[in-house]
């Protein structure tokens, strides 16, 4: 297996507020690396500078072997794709799915769009009815449905998934968790998912890095963190917290 | 057409599931007018400005005399059955006038329109979208427009060219923009920062995409209200500019230099300058009313 992302040293900052440094891992290709954190550890900033979204960090960032510089080639976004948290707002409010589908395939220009609408829909396990609906017609689990149907309209290799399921109820939450796992598994994508629910990240991800006030205060297997083998306090410490809400 | 069909065409438009875009499109289109339709009093408003643009682009079909046709014989006669609206100073029958006069004026204000919105939503949207330096330059610059009274600006524009209708719909347009960039730029802030916007950011698209496709549209609903809301100010600008003799020249017709000329008979004679006076604020009144219903339809906040 070759190496698919390699994040090396990476900082950013906001001001004078650090909110990521000394960043760094590797994720095999086809592989699933999670973060987890608390709100603000600067979980969701790492994932927004690999997306290219935000460009003012530091450190070195690789994506197939390819050197990554603050703005990204056409190219890129091709290869990599995003999920947002909120499927509520990560639709634009006045196009149709349609819209939100074609505007991938007109922007690369690739051709034959409406077979591959109609095949994104299937992939998903949307109804064709959907096609023509507006977001405010869909229901959350069908609208997170439609935006990870638009990050794979271009055919990417790596989706960053900024915690796809937490705007979701718990029964919606499984369904998508599982399409993204069979997706995976069929397209030979590479994820990188983050999310505050230590259960979701280690059911979907093998590697798992925890986040604390900008630093990647360890990583380990999910095999590990599931047996009670991780040695960083704060480790522990969540994963104490996530199984006390799960036994109640 | 017959019941049937009409009833199949609304089937086909107000389906739940389009089989093709155009379908789609057409039957978005269709909700749209239905809502719209609901409004009666947008209704009337759409229904008088219809009118009042059919009459004034028939008005070679219309007008019963030639509107620069002069008789001093029979100069400021009062309504009657050979002159509807009666003659005004030189014996031109005011009908006509009204008529004519309503081509230029209307015309004035499509004119301006056309500039007006395409050029506030352009610059507020890339103001907007960028920020920083260019957002600040374009602002202050719009500052300095928002700053002076809009008529009094636009006669210093038209002076500064030389009167006529073309010179009066370009001063027009330079100073009715800064408020349309103003919401424009408003708009976009609150959109520039959303998660769709990412999305597509994310997709590769051109800055120019981003801002026509996504950004522009989520600005057009209050900017098109805010246009027919203006409409009666243009309008107005436009008669007040022929009124002071910097807008239309005599003898063309234009609504606001009818009033101007006849201003002093207003005592003795006093349909002459009324009459086109109505004229102004039944067209105003009915974009003021269009532009209402128009918000309704399009703000989906109130949807």
């Amino acid at each position: 297996m070759s190496t698919m992302i390699r994040v090396d040293d990476l900082g950013v900052r906001f001001g004078s507020f650090e909110a990521a440094r000394g960043v760094s891992f590797a994720v095999e290709k086809g592989a699933s690396f999670g973060i987890v954190g608390e709100s603000g550890s600067g979980k969701s900033t790492v994932l927004r500078a690999l997306s290219g979204l935000n460009q003012d960090w530091s450190g070195k960032m690789e994506i197939a072997g390819v050197a990554l510089g603050p703005r990204r080639p056409k190219d890129f976004f091709r290869r990599v794709q995003m999920v947002f948290q909120d499927p509520y707002g990560s639709l634009h409010p006045r196009q149709t799915v349609d819209r939100a589908l074609s505007e991938p395939l007109e922007v690369h220009g690739i051709a034959d769009p409406e077979p591959r609408i109609l095949r994104a829909l299937a992939e998903v396990a949307l109804p064709a009815a959907v096609r023509f609906r507006y977001p405010h017609q869909l229901s959350g689990g069908q609208r997170q449905r439609v935006a990870v149907a638009r990050a794979l309209m271009s055919e990417p290799d790596v989706l960053l998934l900024d915690e796809p399921t937490s705007a979701l109820d718990v029964s919606v939450q499984a369904e998508v968790l599982n399409l993204l796992m069979d997706l995976q598994e069929r397209r030979n994508l590479t994820y990188v998912m983050v999310s505050h629910n230590l259960a979701v990240v280690a059911h979907l991800c093998s590697t798992v890095g925890v986040m604390q006030g900008g630093e990647m205060v360890e990583t380990v297997t999910s095999a590990d963190l599931r047996a009670g083998r991780a040695s960083h306090p704060h480790t522990r410490e969540l994963r104490a917290l996530s199984m006390e809400l799960e036994e109640p | 057409m017959s019941g049937a069909t009409a009833q199949s065409w609304r089937d086909w438009l107000l389906t739940d599931t389009p089989a093709s875009r155009r379908q789609a499109a057409w039957g978005r289109r269709y909700r749209l007018w239905r809502d719209f339709q609901a409004n009666r009093l947008a209704m009337g408003g759409l229904v008088v400005v219809v009118v009042l643009m059919l009459a004034s682009m028939l008005a070679p079909v219309l007008a019963p005399y030639d509107p620069g046709i002069q008789n001093l014989a029979n100069r400021l006669a009062r309504p009657s059955a050979a002159h509807w609206l009666g003659t005004d100073e030189l014996g031109r029958d005011i009908l006509s006038r009204i008529l004519f006069g309503g081509q230029v004026t209307l015309g004035m204000v499509v004119a301006v329109v056309i500039m007006v919105a395409p050029l506030g939503l352009a610059i507020g949207c890339i103001a907007g979208y960028f920020g920083g330096t260019l957002d600040r330059v374009l602002m202050r610059v719009t500052d300095v427009f928002l700053s002076f009274p809009r008529l009094i600006l636009a006669l210093a524009f038209v002076a500064a060219i030389k009167p006529g209708v073309t010179s009066a719909v370009f001063a027009i347009v330079l100073t009715a923009w800064p408020p349309y960039a103003r919401l424009a730029r408003a708009e976009t802030l609150t959109v520039r920062g959303t998660d769709y916007i990412a999305a597509v950011r994310l997709t590769g698209a051109s800055s120019f995409r981003i801002i026509l496709r996504h950004i522009v549209p989520m600005c057009i609903g209050s900017l098109v209200v805010r246009v027919t809301l203006d409409m009666s100010s243009i309008i107005l600008t436009a008669a007040s500019l022929g009124f002071l003799g910097m807008g239309a020249q005599p003898p063309s017709p234009e609504w606001g230099a009818m009033i101007a000329t006849a201003r002093r008979f207003i005592l003795e004679q006093w349909w002459v300058p009324t009459i086109p006076g109505v004229a102004i604020f039944v067209a105003s009144l009915a974009f003021n009313l269009l532009g209402d219903g128009l918000r309704d339809v399009l703000d989906p906040k109130q949807r």
